[in-house]
């Protein structure tokens, strides 16, 4: 059971530097933008060339 | 795909999908626009293989809206003043800077906006932040400037504005972040403290060696005092605060059970005897700061928002120096005695002379004057007025703070200040809460004396404190709050402080005022045809002579006239009288339109007796007058035109008298055309001819004559002449197309045109508040139970562990019906 002794300063010092990591990102701005990323990885597909996209169906993508 | 042949259904635009006007329609181009902004963007996007933006807009489904470019220089973003203060250079000789823009909204735009470095040289990333609407561009210097960068933006579809205040930006940023970190600190410590009571817990069942238990203990102690003292902090100092300004506030019960909490955890700690309540206090920190960092973040974006529109008023000016060149320089470095050159349909820089060229001047931002001003050489310009028809010069006289805006700007910053803080319902019921708490305490403490000993009557005296401790209280606010903030953001309307709701859902028992500004909230704030009397082919042929004159009544007739359907006749020998009327020629026959004195007298004909009752009801009505004449077949026409009524102001004005609103008119306009608006929309208490000083003194006579001081006084108004009012008023709410100022001075900002936001304003204020009120009634008998629990002896820290953040849930599932009533508009009106 001495065990015990030693895993919860082992469990609190993971919590610890969980929690570093996440100050260090939140002060390098990793977090104040929580709406604009969500958006970004949807249509992520960008460097697909025009050509590929004779598959859509949109009318409006038609070259003239 | 363009159809030319579909003569039912409309042609869409190729770029933005709503119809093609019919005199934009080319038959043999194989694209068809709405503008020539949707062209523009158009032909970029192709060229530049960014044709993916349809598709990803078609994904995202979000309104049809035309291509906004305005084709602008951006010269005055290369200014070295602008350049050194808000560019930000890198080492590696690349700069940095912020623009807001306008029109991105969803995430097909912001899949543009990011591709910037595709369509202009020079570019090296993009970051666009829908939230702010903003983008971040590296740019290399020596390779572009800014004022192409910005031109790129603008010709995507996004007029770009740079973002000031980026000192003020950073100190919030720091903040938001700092709060942030206070959440995830008191949730990961919170964690950790479970776990450790869970083995508490299961040893107190179960049995466990004295030593474990005081190891544990100890350890929940050390953690839990951290939690206090770092998270846990803001609300010891908010309760210092509210008790040092002797006011009520929720922070004080909050503070009060923490500090118990923690002061008798630590005492049972050393003492290895009774219950500690680290885990409930710490679980209760990180919930309540949970709630008040979702409420931060949606204040925040309603603040963000307005923001943006701050930035669209003019932050440049055209010099004309003296050899006659123009010149675009940051609005910062004009000075008086300069000459100014404005363009048509820009606003004015300054106060100053016209020196040169004459025009029709739009003061309703202003003062609430609904006609335009006609001005020649050596008449006055007011900053912030809008110069309509043709370009003048102006020699500017004041600028900044000392023109007629920025004097009045002062005052809405000193009616600001002076408004009284809200008591919000949560911190009234604090105020007892604390009082009766305390109360209860003493009680048990001397009913457990007396039947037991000292140490018991602490003990449980203690543990009242703790498990009345208000969370769900302190958390039912914020939660609700910003439900219903993210609601109304959906509904069209921005809120900036959550107190607004409250004051809003005041009436029904007594009655609140609502004070109305006319021009451009009761009415759509610009010049149109109300009524025709007449021929409609004359109609029509008049409206293709007013279509090659900039006047504000010629483009309100020819705009009412262009039917798509239908094809225009041919206007020629056109000859203007500057403000008086003009003439052209039509199938043969002369046309004259103008004023009837104008049309009268040039064409020596009366109006027709059929036409004159009419055109005393034109005047009666507070209506323009327009004559129209056609030699030789001496036919005429009559059109009124003014400042029309808002479809739906007669309806919303119903639905707020019917929730007990006094609705009373206070406008800058001519008293006659407030009286007969107000008789159209039936408002019995009507003001005109009111300075923007008067309309200020009202709401503040409104106050101070009021018996009941939680009755509101709501003041709803558009122009820069409502802004002191707006900021003295309970509630301020600016309306769509509203001025800087009136944002800026406002608490509720409607993004959608009308009155008809304000009664949904109304409704959800008091479905928020009737949320409210049952998390509060809930909130107050789970405390009722844990307190006569404790009373009775029978709290134990398991007990209370339980107790404690089922209540905090159980509230936070009844918020999420904050405003739920209210539908969200997804059709805002196309511009």
């Amino acid at each position: 059971m001495s065990v015990i002794y030693l895993m919860i300063p082992a469990a609190l010092l993971l919590a610890a530097l969980g929690v570093g990591a996440f100050i260090i990102a939140a002060k390098k701005g990793q977090f104040d933008d929580l709406d604009t990323p969500a958006l970004r990885a949807v249509f992520d597909d960008d460097e697909t060339p025009p050509e590929r996209q004779s598959e859509t169906s949109n009318p409006t993508n038609k070259d003239a | 795909m363009p159809s030319t042949t579909a003569d039912t259904a409309p042609t869409p635009c190729d770029h933005c999908g709503l119809p093609v006007p019919n005199g934009l329609i080319e038959p043999d181009a194989p694209h068809q626009f709405c503008c020539n902004g949707c062209k523009t963007v158009y032909t970029i996007l192709h060229g530049s293989g960014l044709e993916n933006y349809y598709k990803i807009k078609s994904a995202v489904n979000t309104n049809a809206e035309p291509a906004a470019t305005t084709g602008g220089s951006y010269e005055e973003l290369d200014d070295p003043a602008f350049t050194t203060t808000w560019v930000t250079q890198s080492d590696d000789g690349t700069a940095e800077v912020e623009l807001l823009l306008e029109g991105m909204h969803c995430a097909a735009c912001v899949w543009l906006i990011e591709r910037l470095p595709r369509v202009a040289n020079g570019v090296i990333d993009a970051r666009a932040n829908i939230r702010r609407r903003t983008v971040c561009v590296r740019y290399q210097p020596e390779h572009t400037k800014l004022s192409q960068v910005a031109q790129s933006l603008d010709k995507l579809g996004y007029a770009a504005h740079p973002a000031r205040g980026k000192e003020a930006r950073e100190i919030r940023l720091r903040e938001d972040r700092k709060f942030l970190i206070r959440v995830a600190v008191a949730g990961a410590l919170a964690g950790n403290i479970m776990l450790l009571a869970i083995a508490l817990y299961g040893g107190s069942f179960s049995g466990i060696t004295e030593t474990w238990r005081t190891t544990f203990r100890w350890y929940s102690m050390a953690l839990g005092i951290i939690v206090l003292v770092w998270p846990g902090r803001i609300f010891f100092t908010g309760a210092l605060a509210a008790l040092r300004t002797r006011t009520a506030h929720l922070d004080i019960p909050i503070a009060l059970a923490l500090l118990t909490a923690g002061v008798w955890g630590t005492l049972n700690t050393i003492r290895g005897v009774g219950e500690i309540y680290f885990d409930s206090v710490s679980v209760l920190v990180f919930l309540l700061l949970v709630g008040r960092w979702i409420q931060h973040r949606q204040q925040r974006a309603a603040s963000d928002s307005v923001e943006l529109m701050l930035t669209l008023t003019p932050s440049s000016a055209t010099v004309i120096d003296d050899e006659g060149k123009a010149k675009r320089i940051p609005i910062e470095t004009l000075q008086a005695g300069m000459s100014v050159r404005v363009a048509a349909g820009e606003s004015f820089p300054a106060d100053g002379i016209i020196t040169d060229g004459s025009t029709t001047i739009d003061n309703a931002l202003l003062t609430g004057e609904s006609e335009p001003i006609k001005s020649i050489p050596s008449d006055q310009a007011l900053a912030g007025a809008t110069n309509l028809s043709s370009p003048v010069t102006v020699r500017v006289q004041a600028v900044g703070e000392h023109t007629r805006v920025g004097k009045l700007m002062q005052l809405v910053a000193s009616a600001s200040e002076h408004k009284s803080p809200v008591v919000r319902m949560a911190d009234r019921i604090a105020g007892y809460f604390v009082i009766i708490v305390i109360l209860l305490a003493i009680a048990t403490f001397a009913i457990w004396t007396i039947k037991d000993s000292v140490s018991v009557g602490i003990e449980h005296a203690t543990a009242l404190l703790i498990v009345t401790c208000p969370c769900a209280l302190g958390l039912a606010t914020p939660m609700a709050m910003s439900v219903a903030l993210g609601r109304s953001a959906r509904a069209g309307m921005l809120i900036k402080s959550a107190a607004v709701l409250e004051q809003m859902a005041r009436t029904g028992r007594s009655t609140g005022t609502m004070i109305l500004d006319k021009t451009g909230t009761l009415t759509q704030g610009a010049t149109a045809v109300v009524d025709t009397f007449g021929d409609p082919d004359l109609l029509k042929a008049a409206a293709a002579i007013e279509q090659s004159s900039n006047h504000p009544i010629a483009k309100a007739i020819s705009n009412h006239f262009t039917d798509p359907q239908t094809d225009h006749p041919e206007a020629t020998n056109i000859t203007q009288t500057t403000a008086q009327g003009i003439t052209g020629t039509v199938n043969d026959e002369t046309i004259t339109i103008g004023s009837v004195s104008f049309v009268t007298k040039n064409t020596s004909t009366q109006v027709p007796d059929d036409l004159q009752p009419k055109l005393v009801r034109l005047l009666d009505r507070a209506l323009t007058p327009i004559l129209v004449h056609a030699s030789p077949s001496n036919r005429v026409a009559l059109i009124g035109v003014g400042d029309q009524l808002r479809d739906d102001a007669s309806e919303s004005i119903n639905a707020l008298q019917s929730r007990a609103w006094n609705l009373e008119i206070c406008s800058g306009d001519h008293p006659r055309i407030v009286e007969s608006i107000a008789k159209q929309v039936s408002i019995p208490t009507h003001v005109g001819g009111v300075t923007p000083e008067a309309k200020s003194q009202r709401v503040a006579d409104l106050k101070a004559a009021r018996t009941n001081p939680s009755t509101p006084i709501v003041m709803v108004g558009d122009g820069v002449n409502d802004a002191a009012a707006l900021a003295s008023a309970d509630v301020g709410i600016a309306v769509h197309g509203g001025a800087e100022a009136s944002l800026e001075a406002a608490d509720v900002y409607l993004v959608e045109p009308g009155v008809a936001p304000i009664v949904k304003l109304v409704d959800l204020s008091r479905s928020t508040m009737s949320t409210i009120r049952v998390c509060l009634i809930f909130s107050l008998c789970y405390n009722t139970l844990a307190a006569s629990l404790a009373m009775m002896g029978l709290i134990n820290a398991l007990i209370a562990a339980i107790l404690m953040p089922i209540s905090s849930l159980t509230v936070v599932a009844i918020c999420t019906r904050a405003g739920n009533r209210i539908k969200p508009t997804r059709t805002p009106e196309p511009r």
